[in-house]
């Protein structure tokens, strides 16, 4: 037997795994935890500063298959992005991988995603987005397409939600869409997630094989096959010297991450700037019109603040300040008491 | 129909009526966002300087503008803080109330309004009173004095200033010392000159007026008194108490949501750290975020606490509908987190600026499951302050959400404290390994595996460099080890190990304190802001022949002395500002063995409780 490859932490593989999934096999969100392990060896992550978190689902169960040297908190139906934005900001040294469906946010949770959205916290938020309510038996969610039917929930009559036009409303500031059978651009689109600070939401068509995967259901694996159109193609290079030797001019167009490095996008289908606010509109909503799952890169600004930066908070995490500098000093007390209105 | 003049006494007068001296009450009615506030905080601050034992009560509407407000202040020579349902003195100042307040004026009693121009105006007051033969009136021609106001005050803060006249005409009559209702003035408007001199202006133009006009005939008089307060004493109010209490707390992150009567908790606390929470480069050691909602507020504490953070929120009943599900998660996943709920009236939205102890119940056993919350019990400014900063003590020590039960009386009127004293023990982090400690145990670590016998386990913290520090934190069934498990085995034990840590806890939170008098054949249990009324319902109690002793529970679960004392007596009085008797049905669920000894004396009208009530109730039930 050779010797097992180790990445640059010197950890293996297996290193990054954690329980075996108890999910359905053959369904997507499964190929999304490969995807996330993969990425985290490859990039050699530092397992102990990354905090997995979720809400409640059959998306939101999988941080137990992936990672098991991280804390993770899998917390109450549609709520992951409070508790996350707390657990945030008492320790912003923490990297926030957070997995929650389209039911958990799109429906129950909504109120906290656009809040969050708005907010910019630092985390990498990934929807597995199949269209039902898979952990409670194939309900329509808000993503599910009107006119849907399944075996289990019947007809769907009302419009579904699109979750990245939401978040684009919302004020988000990293908006990306993917398949789960495109493992290559779900790692691409996790990596480059990964380097963006702000929230960078990862909308991923991930099908429910159990409760919605008939061909003509837009969340199907056949679907995803078959009407993808994929916006960019995305390099990571680490300087911009490398993109001008590299790129003809106009083929590509360079972006600079929070961390300093440069990405190179490159235009496939559409005609598309993801810098450009209105070229997203205009993509997600041809997209509707033609049922077209459009995928990659939608939209980043890089210049956005966080609320960790609008906090203002000290360098070192609030969680590692010791009691003397949490706790002001007797003097201060009597200079609030002071301050009161006294008997004499 | 007598043409009352400026002023007119009751028909059966007798001229050398006693003085009553430091012990009646005033009631002053105006309308809502008229600023009458200052006015009213003006006259208390005066009086508390005179060194007079006084307390004020806004009963406030739930509105911005127009409706009907009250404000209470009582002045006791013996020192009882308690709020009083009868007023002495009515300052008349709102015509949609005046009906109702010249009818609650009490035979004997004084009545202050207006009289101006236009003359149908000064009619529609007087005809009101003509029936009150049997009361001392003083008019005021208001509008006429804010005229003499040179300069003349700007028109929209006209009605505002209105307010002034009351000050001095009542300052006049009950002998309130002028240079302490100018000292008042100054704190309020925070030593502006202008903003003093045209109030303090009006103040005494209203003063000389009474002087010249007026001819003092009631009996009502105040006095300044000497060694009443200690010289650390001064005026706060409970929210503000809490707030800095949280910052010597330590508090490092705050999630919230606007509600009355809780939302100056937040405000307070945003301001006090502001001040005292800033690096010297001008970085904050905290965070403070206003949250979507009362959820959104409690998932964001829960994260942090999580993370280890000591965090807060602070709402009221209906914000603490809204966190049940995270609380259960909380006590689940065992996440220390502080909640303050600041009680006002439910059901429902019930009416949100009244007082009430209608969530202790709720609080207590807060989400689905078998769950059960520490609750901590502040009774006055002091406990304000102290819980403020221990709550996240105990929080931390037992990994678990404390709620602090404060009310609306306590958290939004002003009240007498002694300065706070620092906190006098260091922060207690609780239980919490680090990467160093899990090296010498070599990573043979479980989270919730019970390793002192307390029911507390340890935890590790996010971020922790060691490779077995990381946990699954859940709100599913789980094993010692923190991992999933739907074992029935597993569950119960589980289950028994978060009883043993309650139980921990029932004996480690504060006693409860415990007063006892020579011949006592019964006691009174209660809690809270319940206190101040109670004092003064033991003495009345005593004068009617019923000795009774005393004890006040500072924290849920009730301490094994609170059993231990009831069980001594033949039967206690449970005084509660709720209908239902929320903390008697705890005890009884708590101690059975001593139900048949419990009496509820509980009451929820929307008023702190006061002491001739409780009394009466007490009397009635002694057969007396
Ligand atoms: C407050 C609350 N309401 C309802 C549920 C039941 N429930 C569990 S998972 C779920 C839907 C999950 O759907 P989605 O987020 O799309 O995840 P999926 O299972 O499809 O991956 C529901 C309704 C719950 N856990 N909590
Ligand atoms: S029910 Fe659907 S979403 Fe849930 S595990 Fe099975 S395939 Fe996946
Ligand atoms: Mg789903």
């Amino acid at each position: 037997m050779g010797r097992t490859k180790t990445n640059a932490i010197g950890l293996e593989r297996g290193d990054y795994s954690y329980n075996d999934s108890t999910l359905c096999p053959g369904c997507g969100h499964n190929s999304i935890s490969n995807q996330i392990m993969a990425v985290a060896f490859e990039e050699s992550l530092d397992q102990h500063h990354i905090i997995k978190m979720s809400g409640i689902g059959c998306s939101s169960k999988s941080p137990a298959y992936f990672l098991g040297r991280s804390h993770a908190f899998n917390s109450v139906h549609g709520r992951m992005p409070s508790v996350t934005t707390g657990a945030v900001m008492a320790n912003h040294t923490l990297h926030a991988l957070a997995v929650s469906g389209d039911g958990d946010t799109g429906n129950i949770g909504f109120g906290q995603f656009k809040h969050l959205m708005r907010r910019n916290l630092p985390m990498v938020y990934i929807v597995e987005n199949n269209g039902v309510y898979g952990l409670t038996k194939g309900q329509f969610s808000a993503t599910a397409d009107k006119g849907q039917k399944t075996k289990y929930a019947g007809h769907n009559p009302f419009s579904p939600i699109d979750l990245c036009l939401e978040a684009l409303i919302g004020g988000a500031t990293f908006i990306a869409r993917s398949f789960s059978g495109d493992a290559k651009q779900v790692r691409t689109l996790l990596k480059l997630a990964m380097s963006h600070r702000g929230t960078a939401l990862i909308d991923i068509i991930s099908p429910c094989v159990t409760f919605n995967d008939r061909d003509d259901s837009t969340k199907s694996y056949h679907w995803g096959k078959t009407h993808r159109d994929i916006l960019n193609e995305i390099g990571f290079v680490q300087t911009f010297d490398e993109i001008a030797v590299e790129y003809d001019e106009g083929e590509v167009q360079p972006v600079q991450m929070h961390d300093g490095t440069w990405i190179t996008l490159k235009k496939l289908t559409a005609d598309h700037d993801p810098t450009n606010k209105e070229s997203a509109f205009r993509v997600l909503n041809e997209a509707h019109s033609t049922q077209q799952i459009v995928t990659g890169l939608i939209y980043i600004n890089t210049d956005q603040p966080t609320v960790v930066d609008i906090e203002n908070m000290t360098d070192e995490p609030l969680v590692h300040l010791p009691e003397s500098r949490l706790r002001p000093s007797q003097a201060m007390l009597e200079d609030a008491m002071s301050s009161l209105f006294a008997a004499n | 129909m007598t043409v009352i003049d400026l002023y007119r006494v009751p028909a059966n007068h007798v001229h050398d009526q006693g003085k009553i001296i430091n012990n009646f009450s005033f009631k002053i009615a105006t309308r809502n966002g008229t600023g009458s506030q200052t006015s009213n905080n003006t006259i208390l601050r005066a009086l508390f300087r005179m060194g007079i034992p006084i307390n004020g009560k806004n009963l406030f509407p739930s509105n911005i503008y127009g409706l009907p407000t009250w404000y209470h202040i009582r002045v006791s020579k013996d020192g009882y803080m308690g709020h009083r349902n009868e007023s002495e003195v009515v300052v008349a100042y709102n015509f949609d109330s005046f009906a109702k307040d010249v009818a609650s004026v009490p035979a004997g009693g004084v009545l202050i309004y207006p009289m101006d121009d236009p003359d149908s105006n000064k009619k529609k007051w007087d005809v009101i009173t003509t029936s009150r033969e049997d009361i001392y009136i003083y008019r005021l021609p208001v509008d006429q004095l804010v005229g003499r106001l040179d300069p003349a005050p700007a028109q929209a803060v006209k009605e505002y200033i209105a307010n002034m006249v009351y000050v001095g005409a009542v300052a006049y009559l009950f002998n309130i010392d002028m240079m302490q209702i100018e000292a008042a003035l100054g704190y309020h408007f925070e030593g502006k000159q202008k903003l003093i001199d045209q109030n303090y202006g009006l103040v005494k133009i209203a003063y000389e007026w009474c002087e010249q006009n007026l001819e003092k005939v009631d009996p009502y008089m105040c006095q300044a008194m000497e060694h009443t307060y200690g010289p650390n004493a001064a005026l706060m109010d409970g929210n503000a108490a809490a707030a800095l209490g949280a910052v010597f707390g330590g508090m490092q992150f705050t999630a919230w949501y606007p509600i009355t009567p809780s939302s100056s908790v937040a405000e307070e606390l945003q301001a006090f750290s502001a001040k005292y929470r800033h690096t010297e480069d001008g970085k904050a050691t905290y965070a403070i975020l206003q949250a979507e909602d009362e959820l959104a507020a409690i998932g964001m504490i829960v994260g942090a606490g999580w993370a280890g953070a000591r965090s807060m929120t602070a709402t009221s009943g209906p914000g603490i509908s809204l966190m049940a599900e995270f609380a259960g998660l909380a006590y689940f996943a065992e996440v220390p987190i502080v909640v303050w709920d600041i009680q006002r009236m439910g059901p429902s939205t019930g009416l949100p600026t009244r007082t009430s102890q209608g969530d202790v119940m709720f609080a207590h056993y807060l989400s689905h499951g078998d769950t059960r919350h520490i609750c901590l019990l502040p009774a006055n400014m002091e406990e304000c302050f102290k819980f403020g900063w221990q709550a996240f003590d105990y929080a931390e020590q037992f990994q678990t959400p404390v709620f602090v039960l404060s009310d609306l009386d306590l958290g939004m009127n002003l009240h007498v404290t002694n300065k706070f004293e620092y906190p006098t023990t260091h922060m207690q982090r609780g239980k919490v390994l680090t990467a160093a400690d899990l090296e010498d145990i070599k990573g043979n670590w479980g989270r919730f595996r019970d390793v002192d016998n307390d029911g507390v386990a340890y935890r590790t913290l996010p971020g922790t460099d060691h490779p077995r520090a990381a946990y699954f934190a859940r709100g599913t069934g789980h094993n010692a080890n923190g991992k999933y498990s739907e074992d029935p085995v597993d569950w119960e034990e589980n289950l028994q190990r978060l009883h043993r840590k309650m139980e921990t806890a029932r004996q480690q939170l504060p006693a409860p304190i415990i007063q006892q008098v020579e011949g006592a054949t019964t006691a009174i249990v209660t809690y809270g802001s319940n206190e101040y009324a109670v004092f003064e319902t033991l003495d009345m109690l005593a004068a009617q022949g019923v000795q009774a002793d005393y004890l006040r529970m500072m924290a849920l679960p009730a301490h094994l002395d609170v059993a231990e004392f009831i069980k001594s007596y033949d039967h206690v009085y449970v005084v509660e500002n709720n209908f239902d008797g929320q903390m008697a049905n705890i005890l009884c669920m708590d101690f059975p063995e001593i139900a048949a000894k419990i009496r509820k004396v509980a009451r929820c009208n929307g008023l702190p409780l006061d002491a001739q009530w409780i009394s009466n109730t007490i009397l009635s039930m002694e057969g007396k």
